[in-house]
């Protein structure tokens, strides 16, 4: 007994000594390779954490977090009661569950219409033109966006109508998710694509000299092909549902457009950095994350369940 | 004799299958270049013209006001000027903190590399939130300074996992080769490691270049200064504010001359502002393929 407990002190001070020697040994990975990317995030990343205190407080910007009055969960109670707080996490939630159960499919399908094409230089072309709208920024995407909905704009034209979508909070929602698809899914569908290159010609061929029909093609060798691929995508978009774009949710918002385009997180900005409410508007914020993290944690472990054990 | 191409093997059933999907992603193509072929086209068209009738293909409609003024405005070469040199800092820093970051962590005899994981891999799921960022960055007087858009996010967890996993498919042999001891990392790094990196490199280079060209909200909240705004506030003003800078139609004399003309800038602004990327991405292409299949061999 007493024999085992020195080995095994013994064997943790070896670790011990062996690693001071590596660490010594290896000092140009931590100073050079390691560090500049270590105090970028715990300058930018866990001090801002520490700064979630001020949710708790009635912050005040002399008396600096520290000296700043505690108020415990007050700023989350008044949150939570507002009339306000079901409409914007709905619009939060609705925004990113019907976004991703119309935007998600999208480059999936584009990837199985892509791979069937035979002809690389048609091929190379499409792909082109599905791509380009990523490379135009979110700005420009809402300034097209607004121009062509306006009510001397094109589509107004084409109808023969004068209708003011963008004062619509009913339209508001499919505007935003539309125009995420028409600049997102060629783009999405490029990693889908890549995967569906590593299938096997091979099995594909046998597949086909056995008759199978395009269903079942797809059962048998493209979709277990990109199946983790799909599902790590899932995960990752499933997890963030709470942190649903600011920057086009923003710039695509008008006075009238509200009711529906008014998310947390523009909510948490105006209330934050516009009004200059900090305390109340870091509560909203870490509301808004701690959901996320929990979303996160389910949608893993949902998976990993349906898909044999395997989430990321 | 002719090669029997694919389509013809297929079944009856099948075919029909085949062409309703390529129907549909033709639409999906129409759908993308319909809408900038018609600001292309409504660019050059007089403002007046185009408020009542839309696009015309009559050519004495046609005018290169718009050009004029939006070349000639101060302001959109100000947020050019800007957004060059915050896109060029950010990818050159991104890139290098990443990319050295990433050789340690990739390395399976690194001590302390689960520890640091980790510590990174946290900050992907857990922040602080936009305040308390704000105020740390106000504090450190970073407000109205290039480093308050380029630092925060200089350093990418996701690029470094992508970076590791390229360095995880180099062969071991080149570092014995290259006998390195502890002491001269950064020669093999530098002079060896990195020259066979090119693909990894270019690729995080160019999603650095474009996320920090096309993004405006950090600028919107940290650089006030007219001076300092890179050009997506620029475009901002004009395209969802509606209010481009004074100089460009103060000419006009009505109100609703100025709202035509403004709807006008509005086109060219969009296509002087969005060619430069999407004249030079296609070249880009295969880089940004290569990345993604990289990043996603192992995820």
């Amino acid at each position: 007994m007493g024999k085992t407990k020195t080995a095994i002190a013994n064997k943790k001070s070896a670790g011990l000594h062996n690693s001071i020697v590596y660490v010594v040994q290896h000092w140009q990975l931590y100073v050079f390779f390691l560090l500049p990317a270590l105090v970028l995030t715990i300058v930018f990343r866990y001090i801002p954490m520490g700064g979630i205190l001020i949710a708790f407080e009635k912050y005040n910007p002399i008396k600096g977090i520290l000296g700043s009055e505690w108020v415990g969960f007050k700023h989350f109670q008044r949150f939570l009661s507002s009339p306000d707080f079901l409409s914007y996490l709905g619009n939060t939630i609705k925004l990113s569950v019907f976004g991703m159960l119309w935007g998600f499919p999208v480059p999936i399908l584009l990837a199985f219409l892509l791979n069937r094409i035979e002809r690389t230089g048609v091929k190379k072309k499409i792909q082109l033109a599905l791509y380009m709208p990523n490379f135009i920024s979110v700005i420009v995407l809402c300034g097209i966006v607004r121009i062509f909905l306006s009510v001397t704009g094109p589509v107004n034209l084409l109808l023969g109508t004068q209708i003011n979508f963008m004062t619509m909070p009913q339209a508001w929602r499919t505007i935003y998710i539309a125009s995420g698809i028409w600049q997102g899914a060629g783009w999405g569908s490029i990693i889908y694509t890549a995967a569906l290159s590593n299938a096997s010609t091979e099995l594909k061929e046998a597949a086909v000299i056995d008759g199978a029909n395009i269903f079942q093609q797809i059962k048998a060798v493209e979709w277990p092909a990109i199946k983790s691929t799909v599902v790590i995508q899932f995960i990752m978009q499933a997890g963030n549902i709470m942190s649903v774009g600011f920057e086009k949710a923003y710039a695509l918002q008008t006075d009238l457009n509200l009711a529906s385009s008014e998310i947390i997180a523009t909510y948490v900005y105006k209330k934050g950095l516009i009004s200059g409410d900090y305390s109340f508007s870091t509560a909203v914020g870490l509301f808004n994350t701690v959901i996320n993290v929990i979303l996160l944690v389910a949608v893993n472990k949902i998976v990993a369940k349906m898909n044999d054990g395997q989430g990321i | 004799m002719k090669k029997k191409s694919k389509f013809a093997r297929y079944s009856l059933q099948d075919k029909a299958l085949l062409t309703v999907g390529y129907i549909l992603l033709g639409l999906f193509v129409v759908a993308i270049i319909v809408p900038m072929i018609y600001i292309i086209v409504a660019s050059f068209i007089d403002p007046v013209t185009l408020q009542n009738k839309g696009i015309t293909f009559d050519f004495s409609k046609w005018t290169l006001t718009a050009y004029e003024r939006v070349m000639t405005n101060a302001q959109i070469w100000v947020g050019f000027k800007n957004a060059v040199v915050y896109s060029v800092v950010f990818t050159f820093v991104s890139v290098l903190v990443t990319m050295l970051a990433a050789y340690p962590m990739s390395r399976p005899d690194f001590r302390g590399r689960k520890f640091f994981n980790i510590i990174f891999v946290i900050t992907m799921f857990f922040g602080g939130g936009l305040i308390p960022t704000y105020l740390l960055i106000s504090n450190m007087g970073l407000k109205n300074s290039m480093w308050a858009i380029i630092l925060p996010g200089a350093f990418s967890v996701w690029n470094m996992i992508i970076a590791r996993t390229y360095y995880q498919g180099i062969p071991g042999e080149l570092r014995e080769a290259a006998d390195v001891d502890g002491a001269n990392e950064l020669t093999f790094f530098f002079r060896i490691l990195l020259p066979v990196c090119t693909p990894i490199i270019a690729t995080l280079s160019l999603w650095q270049f474009v996320g920090m060209w096309n993004s405006y909200f950090d600028a919107m909240i940290y650089l006030d200064e007219a001076s300092k705004q890179p050009l997506q506030l620029v475009l901002r003003a004009i395209l969802i504010q509606s209010k481009p800078d004074e100089g460009m139609i103060s000419d006009m004399q009505s109100t609703a001359e100025r709202a035509q003309l403004s709807e006008l800038l509005k086109y060219a602004t969009i296509i002087i502002s969005s060619l430069p990327l999407l004249v030079m991405y296609p070249f880009f292409q295969k880089y940004f393929d290569s990345g993604i299949m990289a990043g996603s061999v192992k995820g």
